[in-house]
């Protein structure tokens, strides 16, 4: 196949069915998750567990300083990574046009230098991580096979980003389409790793923080 | 499958996971942060004590029965089944290695409740038969005797009697109608019965009616300990039952943590409906007769002293004002642990590793973080509010050859109350 | 028709100095990306050029490849050269008709067999036979392999010749097919372009002529010299881009600061011309400068990629569709599902029996 029709492909019915199975697998995994319930808190409560479940959904993603203490690089590693990953994703000009083009929803865009320049901190955080993964006990012990997959279909998209937008190694078609599908790739592997998570956390901090609210502790 | 089993076991497992556990399971992502605010983790090093691991087997019962991706790896052979050999290769990670403390839950970037999900999973592992002999045999004292140290009534009697004796005041047992229902651990009514003392002192100063029931006058709960809520419903029942019985306004937790646990947040979901009565732990009834103006305290301990939180009265709890509230009353140099209140440290001994003889060596390198704590602070006293704690402390202050009392704070309060002069006798 | 003229003889006819001569001999050198050492070499060559009989096929075509070669404001040294070619067979440029200009275009190749150069622009139509377009009762098909197999090389110009062009547009009714795709073992040069930069033409021509020889082509035939960079990388707009100063309307704010036009649809990154930099009528423009965003025209298939104006960075498919259509099936598998989890569960519920002592203490 030519890397023009290799591009027309991965901007056409490539992205339609791994966008449509990222969707199917991460719609399914809330029904699966919902339909097992939680039986009502019958104990006498002290507060609110709306307000709980709202909070911890916010205060959750900061963290306590006896552990940020224990582990500060890999705590502020998860930071750089998470927001790079989304300055890059949601300020870059060309991906606002894409959100603009099918939500309807557009916003200011940060300069394209900036964005290269994050992305490459991006990767180097996301390296890090690979790292700290390997070298810690308590990391290497509990990591799985899909621990690393999702490791690698998310440093994919913005290493291939990233050569795209420099012209780097291949023709730019090329690296355009290879960048397109980096990101069907880790579209149709999401919803089957941890990376579900994207999604869950929400409930996650959501239930613990009802039941703190509810009963009027710390979350 | 009446004989304990491992199907039993699965079977038990299949029926904790719901919809937050399914939703933990989605969103961990493998960062070891639990392991950084875990006890037993940050003493040994041995990274099979990652809060997060000691649930895999209910993980891997959750993704093979409950997920869509789960079966279909199951069908092609990619996932494996729970068997026996991984309940004997966890039980010392379930039960010996935890304390239920909590420190885990409250770390999680993703806000996993991974110590509820222990308490949970420890329902399959004694119904499989893989609890520790130690939790088995005051899980059967307390169904059979109705106390996990084997403390009859005659044994509270006899301390009401010396009460009398000794002070003239009052423990009136089955009492209807009256306003407080106390309930005792049988650490306290073996090791501590200063607390008794106290608890008549209060309440006759604050005017309140109390009981102790005859027929539930434990606090404590091996059955959420060794996580058999069967065991442990009916142990709750004799309380409700005698509470409702005797029609008291409110049922006293003493200074014990899971007791507070078992009878104010499992209780009525175990029992399966509300009660007709209120709970609270000795230290939030001592806080609103303060605040009401009933209780008044003189005098100050001068040593330098800190609090140890219990972790199910605390972090678990929510009491965590009134410990400070009170103690600064009566002390004038107390000190907080750097990690304080709701992130301070498990003593070491909760969640049933202080009734399991064959966790004592871990217990005691876990302990080492608490001595770090007090070798930062080099306090005179210890004070706290759980009878289970007390004892934890005090063994392993001695392991360490480290002289610093453990001091109840209800006791310490009772002794710096002020009291209206006696009746006289009619 | 035929004459003996040298090409340097033309050109000094015509009034072209040997200065003039020398200059557009620079030019194309390093056009070509040839050194300076080759001037020479260039000028001694088409000083002594014989006039090479040319035979123009003219296909399923819109006639704009001619029409943009022959608009030159000015004559050029590079139409002059045109002019000197013996065009022995062009549709539209052609005295004959008919038979007669049948005729003439079988004795050009008799004569020539073997040496002449082959221009064809417009696709070929290959399917049923090939009867979608015909001249003089023969099938451009038939008529392509007859003229292909006497030429030297073959020089297809514009997107329909080189790539099928918009006749091989979706759905293709008649079967477009490209030179290359129907014609193998030729030496074929691809001047895609819709229509082709002028200047590409000539320069390839002038080449041609000069060297006798193919000039570098890329992994699509293009000659490097004006196919080698893309647009995005010569586009005078690029600073906004990479400030991330995008028009969004063709007539807002940016679009009047002449800001850069990636979300307008412009596909100059992946289209490889010389538009950015040689430009359109004698270098005054190209689409980008007058406030379009570039079509990548010169591209395979560039009718179907897209859209004009999609940007780049966006799918081409219906995806408010595929979300729904994902969404309902996710629904319907997930009730399916969900019952499935709460019938396991409460099947566990429903099969408790409750613990006892007596199985705590039995081991």
């Amino acid at each position: 196949m030519s890397a023009e029709a290799l591009l027309t492909w991965a901007r056409g019915p490539a992205f339609d069915w791994a966008l449509g199975i990222f969707v199917l697998g991460m719609l399914l995994r809330l029904f699966e998750v919902l339909s097992l319930g939680r039986s009502p808190d019958l104990a006498e409560g002290r507060g609110s567990g709306v307000q709980g479940g709202i909070r911890t959904i916010l205060t959750r993603s900061l963290p306590r300083a006896s552990v940020f203490a224990r582990e500060p690089v890999r705590i502020i590693n998860g930071y750089v990574f998470h927001i790079g990953f989304l300055l890059v994703l949601l300020f870059y000009g060309p991906h606002i046009e894409l959100f603009q083009s099918k939500l309807g929803l557009g916003w200011p865009a940060l300069p394209s230098g900036v964005i290269d320049g994050l992305g490459v901190i991006t990767l180097l955080s996301l390296l890090l991580a690979l790292v700290l993964r390997l070298t810690s006990p308590v990391l290497r012990y509990i990591s799985t096979v899909s621990d690393y997959v999702a490791w690698a279909v998310t440093a994919l998209p913005i290493l291939t980003g990233y050569l795209a937008y420099n012209h780097l190694l291949l023709p730019y078609t090329n690296l355009l389409a290879l960048h397109l599908l980096s990101i069907e790739l880790l579209l149709l592997v999401a919803p089957f790793t941890k990376l579900t998570h994207m999604f869950s956390f929400v409930l996650s901090r959501w239930y613990q923080g009802y039941q703190a609210g509810h009963r009027g502790i710390e979350s | 499958m009446s004989a304990p089993s491992v199907e039993k076991g699965i079977q038990f497992i299949r029926e904790q996971i719901d919809a937050p556990v399914a939703s933990f399971f989605s969103s961990c992502v493998h960062c070891g942060m639990c392991a950084e605010a875990c006890l037993f983790y940050g003493q040994t090093g041995d990274p099979r004590y990652t809060p997060i691991n000691k649930v895999e087997p209910m993980r891997r019962i959750w993704e093979r029965e409950f997920t869509l991706w789960g079966r279909i790896k199951g069908l092609f052979g990619l996932s494996r089944k729970v068997t026996e050999k991984d309940f004997a290769e966890w039980e010392t990670l379930v039960y010996d290695a935890c304390s239920l403390c909590g420190r885990c839950s409250l770390v999680c970037p993703v806000g996993n409740d991974i110590s509820g999900m222990i308490r949970k999973i420890r329902e399959g592992f004694s119904a499989a038969g893989y609890a520790p002999e130690g939790l088995i045999g005051a899980t059967t004292r307390a169904i059979e005797i109705g106390s996990p140290m084997g403390v009859k009534l005659p044994a509270v009697q006899a301390q009401i009697g010396h009460l009398k004796q000794d002070t003239g005041l009052e423990a009136p047992l089955d009492q209807a109608g009256a306003e407080y229902m106390v309930l005792l651990s049988s650490m306290e009514i073996m090791n501590f019965p200063e607390y008794m003392e106290a608890v008549a002192r209060i309440m006759k100063q604050a005017g309140k009616t109390w009981t102790i029931s005859s027929k539930a006058f434990e606090a404590t709960n091996s059955g959420i300990q060794i996580g058999a809520s069967d065991l442990a419903r009916e142990l709750v029942q004799r309380v409700v039952d005698a509470a409702e019985e005797l029609g008291v306004k409110t049922v006293i937790s003493p200074e014990c943590g899971h007791a507070y646990t078992a009878i104010r947040w499992e209780g009525p979901n175990l029992i399966g409906r509300a009660y007709k009565f209120k709970v609270q732990h000795i230290l939030e009834v001592l806080d609103e007769f303060r605040g009401q103006g009933l209780l008044k305290f003189e005098g100050k301990e001068t040593a330098k002293m800190t609090f140890h939180d219990p972790c199910q009265l605390v972090r678990k709890g929510g009491v965590i004002k009134q410990p400070r509230t009170l103690l600064n009353l009566v002390a004038d140099n107390f000190v907080e642990m750097t990690d304080h209140a709701s992130m301070n440290w498990c003593c070491s001994g909760g969640g049933g590793v202080s009734a399991n003889e064959r966790a004592d060596e871990l217990k005691f390198k876990a302990f080492r973080q608490k001595k770090s704590q007090l070798d930062e602070l080099q306090v005179d006293t210890l004070v706290t509010a759980c009878a289970n704690c007390r004892i934890t402390l005090e063994e392993g202050l001695e392991e360490y050859e480290m002289d610093i009392p453990v001091v109840g704070l209800t006791e310490m309060l009772a002794e710096h109350l002020v009291e209206d002069k006696q009746e006289e006798q009619a | 028709m035929n004459d003996d003229k040298t090409l340097g003889e033309h050109l000094r006819e015509r009034g072209i100095s040997r200065r003039g001569f020398m200059k557009f001999c620079a030019v194309t050198a390093s056009m070509m990306a040839m050194p300076p050492s080759m001037i020479p070499a260039i000028a001694a060559a088409l000083e002594n050029a014989r006039r090479p009989s040319v035979i123009w096929l003219s296909f399923q075509e819109c006639t704009g490849c001619t029409e943009s070669l022959t608009r030159s404001h000015a004559p050029t040294v590079e139409s002059l050269i045109f002019d000197y070619i013996s065009l022995d067979y062009h549709h539209t440029l052609q005295a004959a008709a008919g038979d007669h200009a049948e005729a003439a275009r079988e004795a050009a190749m008799k004569e020539n067999w073997g040496k002449y150069l082959l221009i064809v622009d417009g696709s070929i139509p290959a399917k049923d036979g090939g009867v979608y377009s015909t001249i003089a009762g023969v099938t451009n098909l038939q008529m392509l392999q007859e003229v292909a197999e006497g030429a030297a090389a073959i020089v297809s110009v514009g997107t329909c010749a080189a790539f099928g062009g918009l006749p091989k547009a979706n759905p293709n009714p008649t079967g477009a097919a490209s030179v290359s795709e129907l014609i193998k073992g030729k030496p074929i040069i691809n001047v895609p372009g819709c229509p082709p930069i002028p200047i590409a033409i000539t320069g390839v021509l002038a080449q041609y002529l000069t060297m006798g020889a193919l000039p570098e082509l890329d992994h699509l035939g293009r000659p490097m010299a004006f196919y080698g960079q893309n647009i995005h990388d010569r586009c005078y707009r690029r600073p906004f881009y990479e400030r991330g100063q995008f028009a969004e309307t063709f007539d807002d704010e940016g679009a009047r600061k002449g800001w850069c036009l990636f979300k307008l649809g412009c596909k100059g990154p992946t289209t490889y011309n010389a538009c950015a930099t040689a430009k359109w009528n004698d270098g005054t423009s190209f689409p980008i400068e007058a406030g379009h965003g570039c079509i990548g025209c010169s591209e395979p298939n560039f009718w179907d990629a897209g859209g004009f104006y999609n940007a780049l960075s966006v799918p081409t498919g219906n995806t408010a569709k595929t979300i729904l259509g994902a969404a309902a099936a996710a629904a319907a598998a997930g009730v399916v599902i969900g019952a499935v989890n709460k019938r396991n569960k409460n099947k566990a519920a429903a099969a408790h029996e409750p613990l006892t002592v007596d199985e705590l203490n039995r081991e």
